[in-house]
């Protein structure tokens, strides 16, 4: 330490700083070890500045005057055509997807349903992820048998079990189908059938954490309950939770595309991909690109987040690191960088 | 808690005894959800034309104007002795019809996981050979690739764009409807088999490939990935050093020696995997119009078919639990350290 002393202000600013890079040389790491992984990160983070433009232009230039919307054209709006049932017209340089049957530009339906699709992947993914984490935690800390947490903790494992016996398509599907069609009873139909793979990954990690020397030292010094499955506990679960969230958006963005693509989930007006699909699935011999473009829209999306989620897997389990590591030429492979990540 | 015959019976015993209660909990949330929101199926399943007197036959003919509570039990106590309810459209009993359907579904299912043995184990032994090198980024690409793609797109691009150009049929699993007597299993590859008909043959593969392939091509990644991790802990065991050393080719090496250990876990996995393709093959089914238990239940969902969806939905229950059971018991007898518990 040199002579000079730094006021407290200042130190601890740059505390957080340091933290902060550190972090991000942690993120970097991890992202450099595996090129798909990194290619997965950047699409990730430019389908959600696209979204976030699509939604917040018109909002932000709403406010001053006239929204502008950062789409060519409006998603419902019919161009200019001379036999209205037969104006596809192939990719242009003016519509860059082409138009559909009824002349609607496809570049800009495909976009506007961009938000949509992927705050409903984000959404129902994170619902589950609180609700199961929330579930999990409790059915894996407090299962002593015989008290009041056991007996919580089998009553949760039951009920998670009877959902994880079915597949939850066919289940989402029955339960959208009868509460009446629409964007709402499609959401609460995964949202119902969705929580119950978070419960039973969450409950194993707690399991095979909470018996570690480091928990019962700190219950040996006399660390509550409630504190110990917060900061001991939860804090070193949060790995795989993270990856198979990442890996889940990308899951969920296709079950509610499949819902709306058997035509009980969004209404026919409101552009979305699974939905857009299923509408000019007749076309796909004579205009193709109108199947195509919102295939391929959502496609890459979830190749996005499942190149993400796959490679952090990969490099954040020990087990499949150490194989790595052993197996190729090039020792040293994500370990560092897993290690701070 | 041993490896007896006794020992595997009481694990079977166990397993079927814990089915009851999740099949009951199935039953109830799917009835609760359709009965509670659809007050009048009637008014849906005989048409907006029908005369009132209609509607009051068919509320009178299948109880819907009794408590929910009543239908609840009635149909529990029903199901119990064998009947299933009946089919609103036609007034056949529904387990019969489901029953009829099940081998399509099953043959199909069957082939999906073969084409997903054959393709994805191989890709897996390539990619964990070759770990983290191109190959191996080659193979992870292909098989998110086909994560990535829900399966209404890959089947109707298939069914679609892709049959024509070979000249496949893309719907039900004969040419042309066979002889009455002419099935003797409801298995089209089978029965021409057993028929000794080379042609009926042909004509069945060329029925089955494109949706078998829809369904196998979007879940390679489940093989692949398990192949994968499971050589990956293989590869650097001391007796693959050793084959490697004493001048074995490559081939054999990887087939031979360790692909044999690392198959156990591969196979436990193909095993729950039939039970979530399950989930596809209503939509796979409804595409190629597949004459199975998926295309009945897409109809009956859309078509407020109670009775049908409900037995979809236990008949699914069942068929999933029998292959997670097929595939643990099939896990104990490959792997002799496993004992049934």
């Amino acid at each position: 330490m040199g002579e000079t002393v730094q006021p407290s202000w200042l130190s601890g600013s740059r505390t957080r700083l340091w933290s902060a890079a550190r972090a991000a040389r942690g993120l970097y790491r991890v992202l450099r070890a595996n090129p798909l992984t990194f290619v997965g990160f950047l699409m990730v983070a430019f389908i959600a500045i696209l979204a976030f433009l699509i939604v917040a232009v018109p909002f932000v230039t709403g406010l001053f005057g006239p929204p502008v919307s950062i789409l060519p054209h409006d998603p419902n709006e019919l161009l200019p055509c001379a036999i209205p049932t037969e104006c596809a017209t192939s990719p242009s340089a003016q519509y860059w997807f082409g138009t559909d049957n009824v002349g609607r530009d496809m570049f800009s339906r495909v976009l506007a349903a961009l938000p949509l699709d992927l705050a409903i992947g984000f959404g129902v993914a994170g619902f589950a992820l609180l609700v199961g984490t929330g579930l999990g935690l409790v059915a894996g800390f407090w299962d002593t048998p015989g008290t009041l947490g056991g007996a919580l903790s089998i009553a949760i494992m039951r009920i998670t079990d009877m959902f994880l016996a079915f597949p939850s398509l066919v289940l989402a599907l029955a339960i959208a189908a009868s509460l009446g069609r629409g964007t709402g009873p499609a959401l609460i139909a995964i949202m119902i059938t969705w929580w119950p793979f978070y419960v039973r990954l969450v409950r194993g990690e707690v399991l095979a954490v909470k018996h570690l020397p480091y928990v019962a030292a700190a219950r040996a010094a006399g660390v509550s309950g409630i504190q110990i499955l917060f900061r001991h506990v939860f804090r070193n679960i949060l790995e795989p939770l993270v990856v198979y969230y990442t890996m889940d958006v990308g899951t969920v963005i296709v079950t509610f595309s499949t819902i709306s693509f058997i035509g009980i989930g969004v209404p026919p007006t409101v552009p979305e991909w699974g939905g857009m699909v299923e509408a000019y699935e007749k076309l796909l011999l004579t205009a193709p690109w109108t199947v195509l473009a919102p295939g391929a829209a959502i496609f890459l999306t979830v190749l996005a987040f499942s190149l993400l989620g796959d490679g952090l897997r990969d490099i954040l389990d020990p087990r499949s690191r150490r194989a790595l590591v052993q197996t190729t030429t090039a020792p040293g492979l994500a370990s560092k960088g897993a290690a701070e990540a | 808690m041993g490896r007896s015959k006794v020992d595997l019976a009481i694990f079977v015993g166990k397993r079927v005894v814990w089915f009851v209660p999740v099949l009951f909990g199935l039953i109830t949330i799917t009835f609760f959800a359709g009965h509670a929101s659809v007050r009048n199926p009637c008014a849906v399943w005989v048409g907006p034309h029908a005369s009132p007197d209609t509607v009051r036959n068919c509320i009178e003919y299948f109880g819907v104007n009794r408590p929910v509570w009543d239908q609840y039990t009635g149909y529990l106590s029903n199901l119990f002795q064998g009947n299933w309810g009946k089919d609103p459209q036609g007034g056949q009993p529904v387990l019969p019809i489901i029953l009829t359907l099940f081998p399509a579904t099953i043959e199909l299912l069957l082939a999906a996981l073969f084409l997903m043995v054959v393709l994805g184990i191989p890709l897996g032994v390539i990619a964990a050979n070759a770990g983290g090198r191109w190959p191996d980024h080659l193979v992870r690409l292909f098989y998110l690739g086909g994560w990535a793609t829900p399966a209404y797109l890959g089947a109707v691009v298939l069914a679609i764009g892709i049959g024509p150009v070979l000249g496949l049929p893309n719907s039900g699993d004969f040419s042309s409807t066979p002889d009455p007597g002419w099935q003797l299993t409801h298995m089209s590859i089978l029965d021409s088999i057993l028929r000794l008909d080379t042609g009926a043959l042909v004509d069945a593969i060329a029925h089955l490939i494109l949706p078998a392939a829809s369904l196998a091509l979007l879940n390679l990644g489940i093989a692949t990935r398990m192949t994968r991790s499971s050589m990956l802990e293989v590869l650097p065991l001391d007796y693959v050093k050793t084959a490697r050393m004493k001048g074995l080719s490559d081939f054999w090496v990887l087939y031979k020696h360790a692909l044999r250990n690392s198959l156990i876990s591969t196979v436990t996995v193909l095993g729950t995997t039939a039970g979530s393709l399950l989930s596809w093959i209503v939509v796979v089914e409804e595409i190629f119009l597949w004459p199975g238990i998926g295309k009945y239940a897409f109809d009956s969902i859309l078509s407020y078919n109670f009775a049908g969806t409900l037995g979809v939905v236990v008949f699914f229950a069942i068929v999933v639990v029998v292959a997670n059971l097929v595939s643990d018991v099939l896990y104990g007898v490959l792997d002799p350290r496993v004992e049934w518990r």
